[in-house]
Parts: structure tokens; C-alpha cells; sequence
């Protein structure tokens, strides 16, 4: 039996510069934010990311290690726009590939279908044709002879997710109402992460939620990383809420190289997650 | 007489918005719109599905701002479930816009050029989706000429002449039912679907309308005022739906 049991730092030792990397999460909920501080701390570079976008893609341009973006939006839901991102985009520090949420969703499916896109209505007349220049029409085949947006797979080079549950087998179990598009990111990469709040036996899980729930079977994951509190400050319901005052320190964070700095010493460039939740008193 | 607010005539108007929609899901975006929604379906149009925000069809008359607040719920409704919604076209999308031009082009993606934003913002969220697929409707807080432009620097969601351009087939699902801001209400119901003021909400002028916006307006012989809500409607909003007066804090006056 595999036990695919793995700290921050092993799956930070998986990847390597230049990477696409798909991120789980959606804004500032459920975000393997354990993870992303440990590429933030790492010498790594010239990351695309791919995300819901929030504060993993925040952190990640204030640290230096973006040299894309691709999204449909970057949010931090309380705060509607990421400073971070804001500051990285507008300063020209990093590019961007912009989706619908839907083409988004649709290229990510077409990656784990293994097909080269999937048609859609998505992106007709607007200027998303603009913001993602490799975007392409094809015309049906059928009789309709209709033009459609091929939506192009997003294919990962590596995907990490944040869920409630997991196994040492790299099971994984949503509690939370929504799986964003965390199992597609799975099945859209190559090398798959997950972080969970908590291992517990495989035969416990049916004792923290419903069957529907075990949507992360063990053959779409490379290694799982328990790190309570994981999601921190981003919200992981039912376990914890979003830490709204974190939050606003971290975007205030943004405001000048000296705030960033003294966050980023204070809260990224500790020896691993254990450090970081004494930091924050959730230890 | 005016004993109910300009936030409120505006829940009442984004409500009106959704009328005749029958059993759709309507997706009202934002304090103002989302008691909207809820305001409808409590009145005139029983049988729409409501999110509670989130991932959830509540079929109770959920307030607003009360964490706690009890749901009754119907069905499940993840992300995807709500873009497959879309796809399929039974749907009232009424989202925000940074930027609205005369035929309806709406930006919520940054301000500047594409390349070289000056103000990067959400991005494109399900604009192009929600515009190509199903009726969208927008909300606009604060009417000036810097949100009703000449034109707009993205076009996120799509308008009449965007949808003109791609003809009768590509963009058959396209409709732009209301646009709805602190100053009135307006629709594209003209020859050229240019925008049309419908109605000024109580105590604003058609002068003031005009010159808060940065576009030629169609405006009609008579344009009538913004229907007042009803003490029915006024009861619903301020007892059951908004009873910690959210829609204020959103917006004063």
C-alpha cells in the first residue's frame, strides 16, 4: 500500500521553474495557502499559475515568482480586488492570459479529457478574443454550420488543492459545499497535490460527511500534506471561517515595499507551517 | 411624500427587472439587486430559484446581512452547476459594470488599454458566457459619465452592436432586458437598441440623468417615474428581507 503522506517542502522539491501550475481554491476560499507560502519561500521562478485566482496568486506575484497569470478573475471576496495582483499587473511585472469562468472551466475539462478544446458560445463578440490571443474559432461540422469558441485545454504541469479530509493513501474528501474546480485541476495535471486538514482513516471518512463527498479517489493524487489550518487566512468551511482581519493586514501588506517586507518576514519566511501557526496563535 | 428611500425605489426596479421571468434562476449580483431578486420572487414572480450567494437554491425568504439566518434549501448549486445553468439558457444574470456604453457593452476587467491596464480589476468573470447565453441585466450604484461611456475600454459582456456584428444565429440568445442605476431605469428598446431612459427614480430630473452620462441618451417624450414600492413591498424589504438595513450601508440617501 502507497502512503502518499508528504510535507510542504517534498512537494515544493516536485517542482521547478517555468512550471503551470494550477492552484485549487476559489477568491479567498479553500486555498492550499501551507503550499503557496513554501513556493514563496523556495527559489523558484517564472511560475504560470492558473487559479480562481485570490490571495495564492497575490502572494505569489508579491514574491516574485509569476511570470503569468491566468484567470478569469483574482478576488479576495471581502476585499473585491487582489492589491497584489493589482500592483503586479499595472506595474507590467507579469503577464496574463484572461478566460471566462466558463472557458476556464471548459479548458480544464478538455485537459483532463485529453482533447485539444471543447466548443462553446463563451467569448463570441467580446473582447476576450483580446485578452487571450490564442483563443480560436471553429465552425461546426453539422449541418448548423454555426461558429463556436474552441476552448483550449488548460493542461498542468501540476495542480495543488486544500480539501477537509484525506487519507495516507491520498484519498480526499470535500466537506465544504462547493469543490470549485479542485477535481478537475487534479485531472488536468500531471503531478497532483493535495493538502487536507486532517488525515483520518479510510474507514472514518463516512463518519465526517456523506458519500457524495469522497470525490478525490487516490489514483488523482501524487501525495497528500496534512496541514491543519491550511487554508489559512482564506476560508475552509465547515472547519473555520475566512480570517478577515488577517486578510486586511495581508492587502495592507501591499501598500508599500516596507509593508510587504515586514509581512513577508513576519508570516512567509518561516521554517514550515508549524512556525507559521504559532505565528498566527492557531497553534 | 416620500416615506421610502432611494435604496429602496432601486430594489423595487431591479425586482421589476426579473418580472415575467417565470421558474428561471435569477442570479442578481450585489446587495441592491440580490433583495431584488428576493423582493420578486416574494411578490409577483413565485416560482424563480435564488442562491443564497453561494452554492446553495434556498426556497425561504432569506434576509440579507444575517449570517445565521435559517435556509430552507432546494437543491445543490456549485459553481459549475450555475456556468452549465448559463450554457443552457435559463438564466437572469444582473451583474455590475465598471464601464456601460450606449448599446450596452459592459466592462468589469480593467481600465486603460487591454495590454497595459491603468486599473487592473476582476477580470472577465462570466461576462462573455452570461451576455452570448441568457438575458443580462446590470446595476449601477453610482451614475456618472466615467460608468456610462462612449465606449468602453474591455468589452467584457457584450452589447446590441456586438451582437449585431455576429447575426441572427450566434447571438439569438443575447438580450439586454434592464439596466438599472441610482438615478433611473433603462432598457435598449429602440430601433438601433441604443439606450433608452424608462423611468427617473423619484426626485431626479431627465437633465440630471443626461448630463450624468457620457453618451446620448434616447430619451422619450414624457419619461414617467420610477415605480414607488408598495407598502407590501416596503414591509418585505424592511422587516423580513434587509432587516439590518444593508441596502443603506451599500447605499445612502
Amino acid at each position: 500500500m502507497t502512503d502518499k503522506r508528504a510535507t510542504e517542502d517534498d512537494v515544493v522539491a516536485e517542482l521547478h521553474d517555468g512550471m503551470t501550475l494550477g492552484i485549487g481554491g476559489w477568491g479567498s476560499r479553500r486555498k492550499p495557502m501551507s503550499v503557496v507560502r513554501a513556493i514563496a519561500r523556495s527559489d523558484l521562478s517564472d511560475l504560470t499559475v492558473v487559479s480562481c485566482g485570490g490571495p495564492d496568486v497575490g502572494l505569489l506575484c508579491a514574491a516574485g515568482k509569476v511570470a503569468k497569470v491566468v484567470f478569469a478573475f483574482v478576488s479576495l471576496d471581502s476585499i473585491p480586488l487582489e492589491p497584489h495582483f493589482r500592483a503586479a499587473v499595472e506595474s507590467r511585472r507579469i503577464a496574463t492570459v484572461q478566460h471566462d469562468e466558463g472557458t476556464f472551466y471548459l479548458g480544464l475539462q478538455a485537459a483532463a479529457w485529453r482533447v485539444p478544446f471543447l466548443p462553446t458560445r463563451i467569448g463570441l463578440g467580446s473582447d476576450l478574443f483580446r485578452a487571450h490571443p490564442g483563443l480560436r474559432t471553429i465552425r461546426s461540422p453539422y449541418d448548423d454550420g454555426e461558429e463556436l469558441v474552441a476552448a483550449p485545454a488548460i493542461v498542468l504541469d501540476a495542480a495543488i488543492v486544500h480539501v477537509n479530509r484525506g487519507d495516507q493513501r491520498g484519498n480526499g474528501q470535500f466537506l465544504s459545499v462547493d469543490p470549485y474546480m479542485d477535481d478537475l485541476m487534479l485531472r488536468a495535471a500531471t503531478k497532483r497535490f493535495m493538502s487536507v486538514e486532517q488525515i483520518v482513516g479510510t474507514e472514518d471518512f463516512l463518519a465526517e460527511g456523506p458519500v457524495e463527498s469522497l470525490r478525490l479517489p487516490r489514483h488523482l493524487t501524487d501525495a497528500v500534506v496534512e496541514a491543519p489550518y491550511g487554508a489559512h487566512f482564506t476560508s475552509c468551511a465547515p472547519d473555520y471561517e475566512r480570517d478577515e482581519a488577517f486578510q486586511r493586514q495581508y492587502a495592507a501588506s501591499a501598500k508599500s515595499p516596507e509593508a510587504w517586507d515586514a509581512f513577508r518576514a513576519k508570516y512567509v519566511d518561516l521554517p514550515n507551517h508549524a512556525a507559521y501557526l504559532a505565528q498566527v496563535g492557531l497553534s | 411624500m416620500s416615506d421610502f428611500s432611494r435604496a429602496e425605489v432601486c430594489v423595487v426596479a431591479c425586482a421589476d427587472a426579473f418580472r415575467g421571468d417565470g421558474e428561471i434562476v435569477a442570479n442578481p449580483i450585489g446587495t441592491i439587486p440580490m433583495l431584488g431578486g428576493r423582493l420578486a420572487r416574494a411578490t409577483f414572480e413565485p416560482d424563480l430559484l435564488l442562491t443564497d450567494g453561494e452554492a446553495l437554491f434556498i426556497s425561504n425568504d432569506l434576509p440579507i446581512g444575517v449570517p445565521d439566518a435559517p435556509k430552507v434549501i432546494e437543491a445543490w448549486n456549485p459553481y459549475r452547476m450555475m456556468l452549465e445553468i448559463t450554457w443552457s439558457g435559463c438564466r437572469h444574470v444582473m451583474m455590475g459594470a465598471t464601464q456601460i456604453d450606449r448599446f450596452g457593452n459592459q466592462n468589469i476587467a480593467s481600465i486603460g488599454p487591454l495590454d497595459a491596464p491603468k486599473v487592473q480589476m476582476l477580470g472577465f468573470r462570466g461576462a462573455p458566457g452570461n451576455t452570448i447565453n441568457d438575458p443580462t441585466s446590470y446595476w449601477v450604484p453610482n451614475h456618472s459619465p466615467k460608468v456610462f461611456v462612449e465606449h468602453v475600454d474591455v468589452v467584457t459582456g457584450i452589447g446590441y452592436d456586438r451582437a449585431g456584428k455576429l447575426g441572427s444565429q450566434a447571438a439569438r440568445f443575447h438580450r439586454i432586458p434592464r439596466v438599472v442605476s441610482n438615478l433611473g431605469t433603462f432598457d435598449f428598446e429602440t430601433p438601433a437598441h441604443t439606450m433608452r431612459l424608462r423611468s427617473v427614480h423619484p426626485g431626479v430630473t431627465v437633465d440630471e440623468v443626461v448630463a450624468a452620462t457620457g453618451f446620448e441618451l434616447q430619451i422619450p417624450d414624457g419619461v414617467p417615474e420610477s415605480r414607488a414600492p408598495n407598502a407590501e413591498e416596503l414591509l418585505l424589504i424592511r422587516d423580513v428581507l434587509d432587516p439590518n438595513d444593508m441596502r443603506t450601508k451599500e447605499f445612502p440617501g
